[in-house]
């Protein structure tokens, strides 16, 4: 029984990789032109964003993502066909959700973590992360993309859920989480580090930093590749823009692979908020790019970004394989003793 | 009270550290590399930089020598003069039975092998570079490790204590003169000094020095003190060196997924061994 249940949490893990990989809609195959960006946060003239030592935008501390706005405008409920929320609605969002985490499993159903697991976030006035298209939405996969989907559903289909650890999300393996920029349903915490000729963004979930040289220097060679992707930067005014390519072929963001080229913009516009916006621009995967703002909040509530080491205490992975190779052996007995028709 | 007596033991090896320091302090005639060392605008030493230790430490942080004749030519163990200070280290008698035991099976029982965080200080004179990021004005330094993407913050003048423990320590920071004084404590028992089978209790407390030598080179000083496991504090000593490659960088060796297999393996479908 209590095998039973690990399986299915293993599998799970599994349907939620497979659904983020491949829920983005099917569509359109031209690649629209480049968008411009819609949504670029000013800083307030009357505030004048704090300076480091050495003259640079001063970045550093410690910052979390959490909301419970969604990446993409939902297409049906409250949120469907509209851009824009009351404060009001906006709190009666982050409430609901929570509320949600909160209400007792189903019968027979173990359950997972509730709200006390929860980063505390805070809803925005908007119903999608994404700002660009404006529908709200993650762009149609190309051709190229969607046969690709089909072929890794495919060849999934013909193994079990936990045949191998190959079978297993690299976030569940704790290889790595990749860059992460939607942050995550807990530990959406990041710590920003500066240095004469670098800033390094610290992100608490299975301990990744990018360190980001702003000397303009090359990206690595084209056939290194990085689970966290190559990051350079540089200053557009007061914002700390971050371009990064060379990301590891198994990299997905909601279907991108390693052509992904991500730009990033981090511009601080009052003393507790950092404007946060990227682009994803991968050719092979979206027919367009598209672009997501989030606002990360200064942590304020006194926890400190703290050590997040997952691979070391890794016993789910375990758990799911000798759940696995149990339900196996318990199918080949049942079968043994079924009676031939 | 166990505290307590902690804080006499920190306060008295610190002394002893300190006097050790005035000690070696060379003079101004002696030391060009106080004046040449490089500064941030409040006055600190710039420690910014890749560094990387560049010895056979962690094969065995004693007097050593090799072969190990199942890892042929490539792999094999240097032999090294160890980095330990008298090259003896105060092991318990009890605790002194567990480190053979750890040595004799170390090629399965290293905690390295499974790319577990490392721990400190083995972090620090692994065969992989490490970066030190540091700002001024008090601001949390943070050191990125390449082996198994550990890291770190140092949290400067700080009081703040660890809410339970880590594996790569909860590290406070301060300043004394010339030198980085780094306090490390809240280690779990798990991490171990080399592939010797050098090991410590969940006890232990470490506390790093880290001083400009020149300014390519810094000399890291390393107090250890677990009173579960030797009978007195003891110290390692090494030179740092800076990575000087144009565009050096550290790359990725997240080795989660080269162990899996070893870890795994047997619980495949069809199982591989």
């Amino acid at each position: 029984m209590r095998i039973g249940l690990l399986i299915s949490i293993g599998s799970l893990v599994i349907v939620i990789a497979l659904t983020s990989m491949t829920e983005a809609p099917v569509a359109g195959q031209t690649r629209a032109s480049q968008p411009k960006n819609v949504t670029r946060t000013t800083v307030p003239k009357n505030w004048t964003p704090p300076r480091t030592s050495w003259g640079d935008p001063d970045l550093q501390g410690q910052w979390n993502s959490q909301t419970s706005t969604p990446l993409e405008r939902p297409l049906t409920g409250p949120l469907a066909g509209k851009e824009a929320l009351s404060e009001e609605e906006a709190q009666n969002l982050e409430e609901e959700n929570r509320k949600s985490i909160d209400s007792a499993p189903r019968e027979g159903d173990p359950g997972t973590y509730n709200a006390f697991w929860r980063d505390r976030g805070k809803a925005l006035t908007r119903t999608s992360l994404i700002v660009d298209p404006p529908d709200g939405r993650v762009p149609p996969l190309t051709t190229e993309a969607q046969q690709r989907v089909a072929g890794e559903r495919a060849e999934r289909s013909k193994r079990g859920p936990a045949d191998t650890y190959e079978d297993i999300s690299p976030w569940t393996r704790c290889i790595s989480r990749g860059w992460n920029g939607i942050g995550s349903f807990y530990s959406s915490n990041y710590q920003i580090f500066q240095a004469p000729g670098y800033v390094v963004v610290f992100q608490e979930l299975i301990h990744e930093s990018r360190i980001i040289p702003l000397d303009g220097r090359p990206h690595l060679p084209q056939n290194v590749k990085q689970w966290m992707g190559d990051s350079r930067g540089h200053w557009d005014g007061n914002t700390l823009v971050v371009e990064t390519t060379n990301f590891d072929p198994r990299t997905n963001f909601r279907g991108s692979r390693d052509t992904l080229h991500l730009i990033e913009r981090y511009t601080r516009v009052d003393p507790n908020t950092i404007d946060y916006e990227f682009t994803v621009d991968d050719p092979k995967t979206f027919t367009r790019r598209f672009t997501v703002s989030r606002p990360m909040r200064r942590e304020t509530d006194g926890i400190s970004v703290f050590e997040y080491a997952c691979h070391e205490g890794n016993y789910a992975l375990t758990n799911i394989f000798l759940g696995a190779r149990a339900d196996e052996k318990a199918a080949a007995e049942a079968s043994k003793t079924r009676p031939q028709p | 009270m166990r505290k307590w007596s902690k804080a006499a033991i920190v306060i008295g090896s610190m002394a002893a550290v300190v006097s050790a320091f005035t000690v070696r302090a060379p003079t101004t005639a002696q030391a060009p590399s106080a004046a040449r060392t490089a500064r941030m605008a409040d006055g600190k030493p710039n420690l910014n930089g890749i560094w990387e230790a560049n010895n056979s430490a962690n094969w065995d942080i004693q007097a050593h020598q090799g072969p190990i004749i199942a890892l042929g030519a490539a792999f094999s163990m240097p032999g090294g003069l160890g980095v330990v200070e008298g090259n003896d280290i105060p092991y318990r008698p009890e605790a002194l039975a567990k480190k053979r035991e750890n040595a004799a099976h170390w090629m399965t029982a290293d905690p390295e092998i499974k790319c577990y965080l490392p721990g400190i200080p083995r972090a620090t004179y692994m065969p992989y570079p490490f970066q030190i990021v540091q700002a001024t004005g008090g601001a949390d330094l943070f050191i990125a490790y390449e082996f198994a993407s550990a890291s770190r913050i140092i949290r400067m003048n700080s009081k703040e204590e660890s809410p339970t423990d880590t594996w790569m320590g909860w590290s406070r920071g301060h300043w004394e003169g010339e030198t980085l004084v780094i306090d490390v404590t809240s280690f779990t028992d798990q991490t171990w000094f080399d592939r010797a089978g050098n090991y410590h209790s969940d006890a232990l407390h470490v506390v790093e020095r880290y001083t400009p030598m020149t300014p390519d080179a810094l000399r890291y000083d390393v107090t250890i003190e677990d009173p579960k496991v030797f009978m007195r504090p003891w110290k390692m000593s090494m030179p740092l060196y800076r990575r000087l490659e144009k565009d050096a960088q550290l790359v990725e060796y997240k080795c989660v997924e080269f162990v899996e297999e070893l870890m795994y393996g047997h619980l495949r479908k069809q199982p591989s061994r």
